[in-house]
């Protein structure tokens, strides 16, 4: 029969046996957090240390065994060097600054209301785009010779040849900077809408706006603040990438000079094997360039955080938001339009025979490029299709391990594992995929398709698990409790319930950490040393040459292939779970 | 076959961040006895079930032993202890129907998919939903959907039966008539049954012993 509680006393709490009474296994995958850090961590680690050596003259393989500033010296005196930096600086800066302008006030403005729905739905596709491929359609779309001058030329311009006139390539980086805004503004929203889930926005800016403030202004004051500080990691990655971009830029940044990365990346290829100390200062120069931003960056905030605070609380309403409405909503339609465009116009090239300058559309039309192609696409189509396959398996593999170990052993996530992983994407690809070749090449692994694999992999693992993260946490513990007290043990519940219910969360991880092996430039080439080449790396060798339709058909299937796997990502558990209300999106 | 002996906690503590939270608690849940711990939320009345059956997060520190039918629980994983519960929310896997739902409960050893689906129409039709196998629970009305969910944790063949405020959600009407249903089933399979409520008419309706739980400190904010 039940005795009633006794009243707690304070030296009861060493009575008794204190035996532990909660079965907790952390089991096998206590390795596997281990392992994925290990698997991504140590080649950034080996290859910045494989790209400084050089940098003060050590490379044993070309003849540097001597220590000396040699190369920071040459790296001085390159021509352009100043020109490439300021180039750096303001492409990254602007188009990081642009992107999360037009990112905030979307949500600022439009977030809640109906039209945002239907907008936010366009933004998986852009993000599924690899970069080169948009930035060649973009190139096919501006350029003076293409689409948009063709649709307003003659009868607006009276061009009938294409004008003479730098819109792409241009020496201030105009066309680079629209470029990235387009392809990073996507992102910083869907990080924006993830982060708002959190904090609970919408009843926020309700309260406010009872209280007389206007809309934009109630979101500007009580879910800024609190937003900021959790897109703040995908900022800094933001601002890295444009920093260093490499694709995007041969494509439509200007070519003398060019921005730094790029300009790297020609002398690591040089012929004169001497240029390798040169350019391994200058991938050093890079990622102090890139530290230097994130540092400045975060100055920059803490300035506008101390500056605003006074502001949060001194009491001016704001108006009804329409300007802000009818500013980002051009913006953002804008955007999707140009991005839109930029595919058709790589559709309308591939299957272009003749397409003369001022016509609006090809005059004559023909599945003859994609025929003559099929030779040259196939073996990079192939190398594509199993290295993301495999690095999105792999990497699907490691995070899942991970998210189970995380809970099983009732860890809680920290910021600073989440700056762990977010290192692949603030260390500049080209400041230490030197270093890695360097390695591959000692262990006689360069060129392989396993080494192409690993490179993906070190960029496929964070997105995946940051895109699973968030469902697998969410994840209603309690039926993984029901399961095993209705006796279905460990593994039972992991396949037959957890699986199951987070299948469309980790079809789309995989979709993502796809799409991001897709769109891997420098990784592929320095990994493939040239002997393995990819529908990236073709796409944008074909993009500097003469002929659109062939460069269109690359850049087409690039960007078919991630599509594709989105595609089946939400068409699977739709299918599965048609008759399952209760997992309907 | 053990000796039908009920539940038996002796000495149980449970604590989080050096605080206790409950207990020291010894009692005995008879077989077929409903025995209700009452008291305010956050008091770890919940974390006592989710110890009982094995589910508790490590960060709590327990002391004590638990014994079902004898046999002691402490350190057996959660699949093997033979505890069941039912939480205020169904917790029908949204994945699966609703007999597919309640077959995930039946225990291996019954073979064959024949037996195993008449062993579920059976249950479906005990509980007023005979035809019911194929439907999505999404589909479902509250109370059905609080009978499959018993049915479902009775159909794994527990030695011992929890119940974590499983009637709070339900109206008025429902909530009596539900009640009745599992106190009947707990009672007919002669389940000792641990009741977990903070409504005083809940305890009324189990016609068996009362723990009135104190808070024994302030309960800890837990950060979610």
């Amino acid at each position: 029969m039940a005795e009633t509680v006794r009243p707690l006393k304070a030296t009861e709490r060493t009575i008794g046996r204190t035996a532990r009474l909660a079965a907790r296994p952390g089991g096998r995958l206590v390795f596997v957090p281990a392992l994925t850090l290990a698997l991504f961590l140590a080649p950034i680690g080996l290859g910045l240390i494989g790209t400084w050596a050089p940098a003060i003259g050590y490379l044993p393989a070309l003849g540097g065994t001597a220590l000396s500033l040699d190369p920071w010296r040459q790296l001085a005196a390159a021509p352009g060097l100043a020109g490439a930096v300021r180039l750096t600086l303001v492409t990254g800066f602007l188009s990081t600054a642009l992107a999360l302008a037009l990112a905030f006030s979307l949500l600022a403005a439009w977030h809640g209301r109906p039209a945002f729905d239907r907008f936010r739905r366009l933004l998986g596709p852009l993000l599924a785009m690899p970069h080169a491929a948009l930035a060649i359609g973009l190139a096919f779309l501006l350029s003076p010779s293409g689409w948009l001058a063709r649709i307003v030329s003659p009868w607006a311009t009276g061009w009938q040849r294409p004008p003479d006139l730098l819109l792409v390539q241009d020496p201030h980086g105009l066309a680079l900077t629209l470029g990235l805004v387009l392809k990073e503004a996507p992102f910083l929203l869907l990080m924006g809408l993830a982060a708002l889930n959190q904090i609970d926005a919408g009843r926020s800016v309700a309260l406010a706006r009872t209280a007389g403030y206007g809309p934009t202004m109630a979101w500007a004051k009580t879910v800024l603040p609190r937003l900021y500080p959790l897109v703040r990691l995908p900022v800094y990655a933001v601002l890295a990438y444009s920093l260093s971009v490499v694709d995007m830029a041969m494509i439509l940044g200007p070519a003398t000079p060019p921005p730094l990365a790029p300009l790297v990346l020609r002398w690591f290829d040089d012929p004169d094997l001497g240029h390798r100390f040169m350019a391994a200062a200058g991938a050093c120069l890079q990622f102090a360039l890139v530290a230097g931003a994130i540092a400045a960056w975060h100055g920059v905030e803490r300035l506008v955080a101390r500056l605003a605070r006074p502001w949060l609380s001194a009491g001016g309403r704001g108006g009804g938001g329409a300007l802000l409405r009818l500013v980002s909503g051009t913006a953002g339609t804008a955007a999707i339009a140009a991005a839109g465009l930029s595919v058709a116009a790589l559709a309308l090239w591939s299957l272009a025979r003749r397409w003369r300058f001022p016509d609006a559309l090809p005059g004559e039309w023909s599945l003859g490029n994609w025929m003559r192609s099929v030779d040259g696409l196939a073996p990079p189509a192939v190398t594509t299709l199993s290295v993301g396959l495999a690095a999105t398996l792999i990497a699907l593999a490691l995070a899942v391990g991970c998210l189970e170990y995380e809970r099983r052993a009732g860890i809680r996530p920290t910021t600073r594992a989440l700056w762990l992983l977010y290192t692949p994407l603030l260390v500049p690809q080209i400041a230490f995929l030197f270093g890695i070749q360097v390695f591959l090449v000692a262990v006689r692994l360069d060129g392989s398709w396993l080494a192409l694999t690993w490179s993906h992999l070190l960029f496929v693992l964070p997105y995946v698990f940051l895109s699973l993260a968030d469902p697998w946490r969410r994840l209603d513990e309690r039926y993984r409790r029901i399961g095993a007290c209705l006796g279905a043990g460990p593994a039972r519940v992991f396949w037959r319930i957890t699986v199951p219910m987070l299948l469309r969360p980790i079809l789309v991880a995989g979709a993502v950490g796809f799409s991001v092996s897709v769109a891997q430039y420098l990784p592929t080439l320095f990994a493939g040393a040239g002997r393995l080449s990819s529908l990236t790396t073709e796409a944008v060798g074909l993009a500097a040459g003469a002929d659109r339709r062939v460069a269109a058909v690359f850049a087409f299937a690039q960007m078919a292939l991630p599509s594709l796997g989105f595609m089946i990502a939400l068409a699977v558990p739709a299918m599965l779970y048609r008759h399952r209300r209760g997992l309907q999106a | 076959m053990k000796a039908q002996t009920g539940l038996t906690l002796d000495r149980v503590t449970l604590g989080l961040g050096g605080v206790r939270l409950l207990g020291p608690l010894s009692l005995t849940v008879a077989p077929g006895e409903i025995v209700t711990l009452m008291g305010p939320s956050g008091s770890g009345k919940s974390s006592l079930l989710a110890l009982i059956c094995g589910t508790l997060d490590p960060v709590f520190t327990t002391s004590g032993q638990m014994l079902l039918n004898g046999r002691p629980l402490d350190g057996l994983p959660p699949e093997r202890r033979g505890v069941g519960i039912l939480f205020q929310d169904d917790l029908l896997f949204p994945h699966l129907s609703v007999g597919e739902n309640l077959a995930f409960a039946l225990p291996p050893g019954l073979r064959g998919r024949a037996a195993r689906r008449a062993r579920v129409e059976a249950a479906l039709a005990e509980a007023g939903m005979a035809g019911f196998a194929d439907r999505d629970p999404a589909t479902l009305s509250g109370g059905q959907r609080a009978r499959a969910a018993l049915m479902r944790t009775l159909l794994a063949e527990p030695a011992a039966l929890l119940l974590d405020e499983p009637f709070s959600k339900l109206d008025a009407k429902l909530k009596t008539r539900f009640r009745d249903f599992v106190f009947d089933h707990a009672r007919g399979l002669g389940l000792p049954t641990l009741l977990v409520t903070h409504d005083p008419a809940d305890a009324a309706a189990t016609g068996g012993p009362v723990i009135e739980q104190p808070a024994t400190a302030d309960p800890p904010q837990r950060s979610s």
